[in-house]
């Protein structure tokens, strides 16, 4: 049943351990690049805040930027659309739909990352970082993660407690 | 078995409703002595025509091409495409099983999806960073990893959301191109992404990477290291040729056996952490409502699974006589170690040939010589892989997974990563339908 295995195994460690050795005799054609340089690509944002830029917003500045930006596809105040729905839905997502911001996203960096990346979706990498906080502060308020007043920034925003992060699985453990 | 013998056929009943001995596939011979013998209507009945030249045969032929396209009489072997006027949302297109023999997936015909559109990436000006936790942040350009040692792989790339129209709690009717059109498999060449992050000098605290695209969602996945140290490549040639521009050209990230989402196109960045980013595409598309309303993260593994792809629903069978079933095993885990068929909806069931090469992580071609009676049959496939792991009824895949409460669309995507049996329905006139079995 197995028998292949070993013999993959034992390739395969054959494989790593030439690598190793021969790395002294490697390409090596990768340039060295600064962080400066780097900067203009360097956009993820992990889930401890790391890599969250410098600035913060509260909600209201968000409103007049969602209007012009996003309500297009996700309809008035994110009530949906095209894109999909930002603020309210069902309380509870099933394999039917309804997976919304408040009811299934696990954490709230997401937010500030997948909307720098890849939004307004017709014109991606066109807000300011200060604009993205503005905008994600807007939906937390709006889906009533946080208060109207409250701002988000590097510090505020990994500390958003969404209410679904506790019910995950890691479906294969021993892959991670 | 009985049955066959009573009618005098050669080739063994190895399971009901007219599976044959699988080895009659190698009996030359043996296979058309019973073909013959069950002849009913005109296709092996009645005698041939008279010889005649066509057209073809009596002037010169057209000019050869550059790049040869298919024949003229083939354009229904094309994908499926569901955003045909890019609207601002997914594209999708998906792969015709039913039209294709093989285990490789011709570039043009590999199934696609993106978020963002194609675009149209300068190789000249495209980079690939790898940066974070390593020693030495560096830049590659495609003509400076053109230079290294490259490795060729043949292998599958299966969408998390492949046959999610099987999670309707009705079966949708819909031919195995929508059901299952989004997976496909080609030989993959490109550098070992190991090999690179070595160059860069990987910190011991490092336990994921975080890969990026440069489309323009600059989509991103989070992969744990183990997987890129073990068999990530960035590839660069898809059967051959640089690869397609729905595949990621001028580079993508391939991980063989695991989630189609995850192998990002397009690669441009490729940052080393201590922690996985939780990217929209993992926290939240990506992740599986289950029954209790709790959901999977990283589910990663395409597991063992296999469907009928000819006879399957739209390929009529216009009489009774021998057929030949045929469809696709593969597993994220390994290789494919065994099929089996049923045409009683699995009252019981016969072993598939099984044709070489049986790959890791790959297609493998299945075949089942089969007799039809002309009276209604359900057909269906199951596969193990090497480490025993079976394909699941679509019962017992359900009573885990759940399924929705009414029939969804059929480019709907309820949850991801169905790997349960499917069953096509033949009727008395030779028309297939999907069906649960």
């Amino acid at each position: 049943m197995s028998m292949h295995r070993p013999a993959i195994m034992t390739s395969l460690l054959a494989l790593a351990l030439a690598t190793s050795a021969a790395l002294a005799e490697s390409p090596n054609l990768g340039k060295p690049i600064t962080p400066e340089d780097l900067a203009p690509w360097d956009i993820n944002v992990l889930p401890d805040g790391t890599g969250l830029p410098p600035g913060g917003a509260k909600p209201a500045e968000g409103a007049q930027l969602f209007a012009e930006n996003c309500s297009a596809c996700h309809g008035d105040g994110g009530k949906g659309g095209l894109g999909g729905q930002l603020v309210g839905g069902p309380p509870k997502a099933s394999l039917d739909g309804g997976k919304t911001i408040k009811n299934f996203w696990p954490a709230a960096t997401t937010l500030f990352d997948y909307i720098r990346r890849a939004m307004p979706y017709t014109q991606p990498r066109s807000l300011t970082d200060q604009e993205v906080y503005a905008l994600t502060a807007y939906l937390l308020a709006e889906n009533k993660l946080i208060g109207p007043d409250e701002e988000i920034n590097a510090k505020t925003l990994p500390q958003v407690k969404m209410p679904n992060r506790d019910n995950f699985i890691i479906r294969f453990p021993d892959r991670i | 078995m009985r049955k066959s013998m009573r009618k005098g056929h050669s080739i063994a009943q190895v399971a009901g409703n007219g599976l044959l001995d699988r080895r009659a596939l190698l009996g030359r011979g043996a296979i058309f002595a019973g073909a013959i013998g069950t002849g009913a209507g005109a296709l092996n009945g009645a005698a041939a025509e008279p010889l005649a030249d066509g057209p073809w045969s009596l002037e010169v032929g057209n000019v050869i091409p550059p790049y040869q396209r298919p024949s003229p009489f083939e354009k229904a072997t094309v994908r499926t495409v569901d955003n045909p006027n890019n609207e601002p949302h997914n594209s999708r297109a998906r792969t015709p099983h039913h039209l294709l023999k093989g285990i490789i997936t011709p570039g043009g015909l590999h199934f696609t999806i993106c978020h963002g559109g194609v675009p149209d990436i300068d190789p000249a000006q495209h980079k690939l960073v790898i940066h974070g936790l390593v020693k030495r942040p560096l830049v590659f350009t495609l003509e400076a990893l053109e230079r290294y040692p490259m490795v060729s792989r043949i292998g599958f790339v299966e969408c998390g959301g492949n046959s999610a129209p099987l999670f309707s709690n009705e079966p949708i009717q819909a031919d195995v191109q929508a059901l299952h059109g989004l997976a496909s498999c080609s030989e993959w060449t490109g550098v070992p992404l190991s090999l690179l992050l070595d160059e860069a000098g990987v910190d011991p605290k490092a336990k994921w990477i975080v890969a990026e695209g440069a489309d323009a969602p600059h989509l991103s996945r989070s992969v744990p290291l183990a997987k890129i140290m073990d068999d990530a490549m960035v590839a660069m040639y898809q059967n051959g040729a640089r690869i397609q521009p729905g595949q990621g050209y001028p580079m993508r990230l391939w991980l063989p056996g695991y989630e189609g989402n995850m192998n990002v196109k397009f690669l441009r960045r490729v940052q080393v952490t201590d922690q996985p980013a939780l990217t929209y595409y993992e926290a939240r598309t990506y992740s599986q409502i289950l029954p209790d309303g709790r959901a999977y993260r990283f589910y990663f593994l395409q597991e063992v699974k296999s469907f009928i792809t000819s006879p399957s629903p739209g390929i009529k069978l216009k009489e009774p006589g021998i057929y030949e079933i045929t469809g696709i095993a593969y597993a994220g885990t390994g290789r494919i170690a065994k099929v089996m068929v049923s045409a009683d909806a699995g009252r019981s069931w016969a072993e598939a040939a099984l044709q070489e090469p049986r790959l890791p992580k790959a297609f493998t071609r299945f075949r089942m010589p089969w007799r039809w009676d002309g009276g209604p049959a359900i057909l269906q496939s199951r596969a193990w892989d090497e480490a025993g792991n079976m394909q699941p009824t679509r019962e017992q895949f359900v009573a885990l997974r759940g399924q929705t409460s009414k029939p969804p669309s059929v480019l709907g995507f309820p949850s991801q990563h169905f790997n349960a049996i499917t069953s096509w329905a033949v009727d008395g006139k030779g028309d297939i339908r999907h069906v649960y079995a």
